[in-house]
């Protein structure tokens, strides 16, 4: 994180990746399994706010609801609507789990656009296992629901017979992408947008542009504001997407 | 879990404080973000699944009652302000037909009075013609007689002057007939 561009002998230097460097917090030993990094205080963090938000903000319980009240209910309602609406009546079980993804992400999303902060959600590691194991739930609970009529979601039903097997391909093998493009979406579109902003930070260096710099700083940053709250969204509606075809497999 | 330890910099992926290529895909930091990520997941779930949302969904049942509540509780005033409305009503519409009564009432009784003091007035109005007129025949009654005098007087008089003899007989049925005539 700490190197911006330095115009060192009259060359320009970009690290724009150095931002999302893991290193311990304590001292300067190698990153273990267990190491606290900046990913454990940037996830930390996380916790907190969602705490602060979700059980500190609704402590009052009051029937007219303050500010934070409302933002908790308001993202209560968002997700519990969404999972209803797109996932269906019985996915409602899932709620938690899924309101457990959109709070990490959006709050680990917001805190990245804070300054000097690490954004975790940038990390494949990161995206890679929320990914996995909506992938993984969406299959368990397919076979735990409808057994092997699971499988009929591969089998499009309502195409001519000779297409089927064609078909069943290819749905195997877009249900196969599906984590590693659910990933690769959420972390690839932080990471662009903070190594952009990055790289603008860098022609700050140079007086001429320097203006111009900061205006596209400006813009990039409240780009990325709009992309943290889609991208907690897409990831999370799209949980609820395959959701759903795990519940009702049929087309 | 796995790094070798070199030097100042821990990992093959940073050298002299830079990242060499994509630090996401650094596999060096993986266990250890996955290790904390799990650790925060099942934080937050657990926050939420028992205590956020359990919360949140019990204050808006709650607020849904209370609304439902407060919406029959209104319904239940308008329906009473529309009964008051109605006994406003009428009562004013008793009001009004009793201050018609009294008016009409009222008017009845200073007709009655009215009459009553006219027919007095009509009365003694007349009362009083009589007796002028009465008076009035008498005074014309003595006039003519005083004239009968006169034009007798008088008459005689003349016939005295002229050189005869008035018969008083004569004279006064004279007279009577002109006046008369």
């Amino acid at each position: 994180m700490a190197t911006e561009a330095q115009g060192e002998e009259g060359g320009l230097v970009f690290h724009p990746m150095d931002q999302f460097i893991v290193k311990p917090l304590f001292g300067d030993g190698p990153v273990g399994l267990f190491t606290i990094t900046n990913v454990t205080l940037w996830m930390a963090i996380t916790v907190v706010a969602v705490i602060a938000l979700m059980v500190l903000g609704t402590s009052g319980r009051a029937t007219i609801p303050g500010r934070m009240q409302s933002i908790g209910e308001l993202a209560y309602g968002f997700i519990y609507k969404m999972v209803e609406d797109v996932a269906g009546k019985d996915a409602v079980a899932f709620f938690p789990y899924i309101m457990t993804l959109f709070m990490f992400i959006v709050f680990a999303n917001f805190l990245g656009l804070v300054p000097m902060s690490f954004t975790t959600t940038s990390h494949f590691a990161v995206t890679v296992l929320l990914a996995l194991l909506v992938f993984v739930t969406v299959t368990v609970v397919g076979f735990v629901k409808n057994g092997a009529a699971f499988l009929g979601l591969f089998w499009v039903s309502s195409a001519p017979l000779a297409l089927r097997p064609v078909l069943a391909v290819i749905e195997i093998i877009s249900y196969f992408v599906r984590p590693v493009s659910h990933s690769i979406r959420l972390a690839g579109n932080l990471m662009a947008g903070h190594a952009v902003i990055k790289v603008f930070a860098g022609f700050a260096a140079i007086a001429a542009v320097s203006p111009l710099s900061v205006v596209a700083i400006t813009a990039m940053y409240g780009l990325e504001v709009l992309v943290s709250f889609i991208q907690a969204y897409v990831f999370t509606i799209l949980t609820c997407v395959y959701l759903k075809d795990a519940l009702h497999p049929s087309h | 879990m796995a790094t070798e330890t070199t030097g100042a910099t821990a990992s093959t992926c940073v050298v002299d404080g830079s990242a060499v290529g994509m630090p996401q895909l650094c596999f060096d930091w993986w266990p250890n973000q996955i290790f904390w990520l799990t650790v925060t997941l099942v934080v937050i779930f657990f926050v939420l699944s028992r205590i956020a949302l359990p919360r949140i969904a019990a204050v808006l049942a709650e607020r849904k009652g209370t609304i439902t509540n407060d919406l029959a509780a209104a319904e239940d005033l308008k329906a009473k302000a529309v009964e008051a409305e109605e006994a406003y009503n009428k009562a004013l519409a008793d009001a009004r037909a009793q201050a018609q009564e009294i008016i009409a009432e009222a008017k009845a009784e200073i007709q009655a009075d009215l009459d009553d003091a006219t027919a007095k007035a009509d009365a003694e109005i007349a009362a009083k013609l009589a007796e002028s007129e009465k008076k009035i025949a008498e005074i014309r009654e003595s006039a003519m007689d005083s004239v009968k005098e006169v034009a007798k007087d008088t008459a005689k008089e003349l016939v005295a002057a002229m050189g005869g003899k008035a018969d008083g007989r004569t004279v006064t049925s004279a007279v009577n007939a002109r006046m008369k005539g």
